[in-house]
């Protein structure tokens, strides 16, 4: 079985065993909910280790779209493509951080992390490894016997990547993964994302509505409008993701610069009613 | 007085506190007691009729001639037997029938009206057939039980399927799990508070049927003794069985509280 031997040979280099050659490639997707038109010909590319943040005014389809990139949902039109292959020790090649976490109340933390690998043809041993491992990555192992009504917001977010980060995905599918945490959680959260990105050089669609995460952990913006969401515009940002702490002068530009993009979509949303 | 610092102040009037009642562990036996107690005396200074009300004491004298006798295993064990298969054949088939109804659009729509149609049926009132299409042997006493039992639990066990977080079955769903492995592990768990508390209802309904049960020509059981000692008039011995009847609710009771505690541990 390579899988263990991937795991086991984890160092903290440089292109480790994430580096799949798996891009992915949104076609064309056009979708609506009866008659509300919620997206509108997205064509996007989320090359293999980058990290590609998605922001738009709320209700502007952001979070179906990943739902879609997934397979948790069927566009109306268009597909998602996985252009290359998955790793071989990928067991679950397009992973989710939710959110609201998702965490089984009834599991411990360790449970929880164990819950995913439990489908897959490991022995007891070997899965047990994979759960201390990606327990001692996020620093969660004395908390492993801990129910998640025990646990912070920071810490059940930490379990979910843990989880995420036992099935060896290729690409993390992230729905906004910070935005259920206190304001001083979410940074020391960001910090670790970008740590775990340095490492393992993961693929991640980000999606979020926060400008400030999406300068700090994108390799590529993608703007969207409102309803029906279009791409607006695509940003690139340069900076190696380590360096960027130190250009806030740089970041808060591009940051103002998206504001601007956003502002006036923000508040026609802001003013529309909901009913989807 | 103002002091220095608080010029001229009154404190601000407190409003809070309130609507939050704590456990008072002791008070719910002393009101037992009390009531008894109260109810002896009013026996024993004649201003409860012994006709209308017989004293706590002769029901006690009723249920010690009940354990000398060894009656009251003889009564107890029958009753025992057939709420235990009843209630057990009731609740896995009311789990089954439920779990159908909470997952599968065509079982939900063909099952949930049936279930509410029959539901409300009293099931004393359906003896006859009962005796008809079973006999007048265990049988149609065991499916008087499973029949009261099996209704409630198929209405819990389907609204607790309906109330599991749908956010928990699609994280479950995005890393691949089976359609077994979800069942199993995200939604079972998941209703298990409503099963459980249904399971507190059924088993009450299943104590309050024993008695209809046991009207079917039953020579032992606790509902049998009742019946028997009401067409006796024996008030001393209805009320003897009518407290170990309530004995019986409280001890099932407890043990779903034991079950809740051990299942639902992850509550807190």
């Amino acid at each position: 079985m390579p899988r263990g031997s991937r795991r086991l040979g984890d160092t903290g280099g440089t292109r480790s065993k994430w580096a799949s050659e798996m891009d992915l490639h949104i076609a064309g997707i056009s979708h609506r909910y009866g008659d509300l038109q919620v997206l509108s010909d997205i064509d996007l590319k989320i090359p293999e280790s980058q990290i590609v943040c998605i922001i738009g005014p709320s209700g502007c389809g952001k979070s179906t779209l990943l739902r879609f990139i997934g397979g948790l949902e069927r566009p109306e039109r268009g597909n998602v493509l996985q252009i290359g292959e998955a790793p071989r020790g990928s067991l679950n090649p397009l992973t989710y951080i939710f959110q609201d976490f998702a965490l089984l109340p009834w599991r411990t933390v360790q449970d929880n992390v164990s819950l995913v690998l439990e489908d897959h043809r490991l022995g007891a041993r070997e899965r047990s490894a994979i759960v201390d491992d990606v327990l001692r990555r996020t620093k969660l192992s004395e908390f492993k016997g801990a129910f998640p009504r025990q646990l912070s917001g920071g810490m059940k977010q930490r379990v979910a990547i843990a989880r995420a980060l036992a099935v060896s995905p290729a690409c993390l599918l992230m729905d906004e993964p910070l935005s259920a945490l206190d304001s001083q959680t979410r940074e020391l959260l960001l910090d670790d994302l970008l740590e775990l990105w340095e490492r393992e050089r993961f693929t991640a669609c980000y999606v979020t509505h926060n400008l400030a995460e999406a300068v700090r952990l994108g390799h590529r913006i993608v703007v969207l409008s409102r309803r029906p969401g279009r791409i607006r515009d695509v940003i690139e940002i340069d900076i190696p993701l380590a360096e960027r702490v130190r250009h806030q002068a740089k970041l808060q530009e591009q940051q103002q610069q998206l504001w601007n993009l956003m502002r006036e979509e923000a508040l026609a949303a802001d003013q529309e009613l909901t009913d989807a | 007085m103002p002091e220095a610092g608080s010029p001229g102040g009154k404190p601000v009037a407190f409003r809070g506190g309130g609507f939050a009642p704590r456990p008072v562990g002791f008070v719910g036996p002393i009101v037992f007691v009390a009531v008894i107690l109260l109810w002896e005396a009013g026996s024993r200074t004649g201003y409860i009729s012994a006709i209308v009300l017989p004293a706590p004491s002769q029901a006690a004298i009723a249920f010690w001639e009940l354990v000398t006798s060894g009656l009251l295993f003889k009564h107890l064990s029958a009753s025992l037997y057939r709420l235990i298969i009843g209630w057990t054949l009731g609740m896995a088939l009311g789990l089954a029938v439920g779990f159908a109804a909470g997952l599968f659009s065509l079982a939900r729509a063909g099952l949930v009206p049936l279930v509410s149609a029959l539901f409300p049926i009293p099931k004393i009132a359906l003896l006859p057939l009962f005796i008809i299409w079973f006999g007048i042997g265990e049988e149609s006493k065991v499916a008087t039980i499973l029949f009261g039992t099996f209704f409630p639990t198929v209405i819990s066990t389907y609204g607790g399927v309906d109330n599991v977080d749908r956010g928990l079955v699609r994280m479950g769903q995005s890393f691949g799990m089976s359609w077994w492995s979800i069942v199993r592990k995200i939604i079972l768990p998941g209703a298990m508070p409503a099963i459980l508390s249904g399971a507190r209802i059924s088993a009450s309904i299943a104590i309050i049927l024993l008695v209809a049960a046991e009207m079917i020509g039953a020579e032992h059981g606790v509902g049998a003794y009742v019946l028997m000692a009401g067409n006796l008039m024996a008030t001393d011995q209805l009320i003897a069985g009518v407290a170990i009847l309530s004995c019986l609710g409280l001890t099932v009771g407890w043990l779903i509280g034991r079950a809740e505690k051990i299942l639902l541990r992850w509550r807190g």
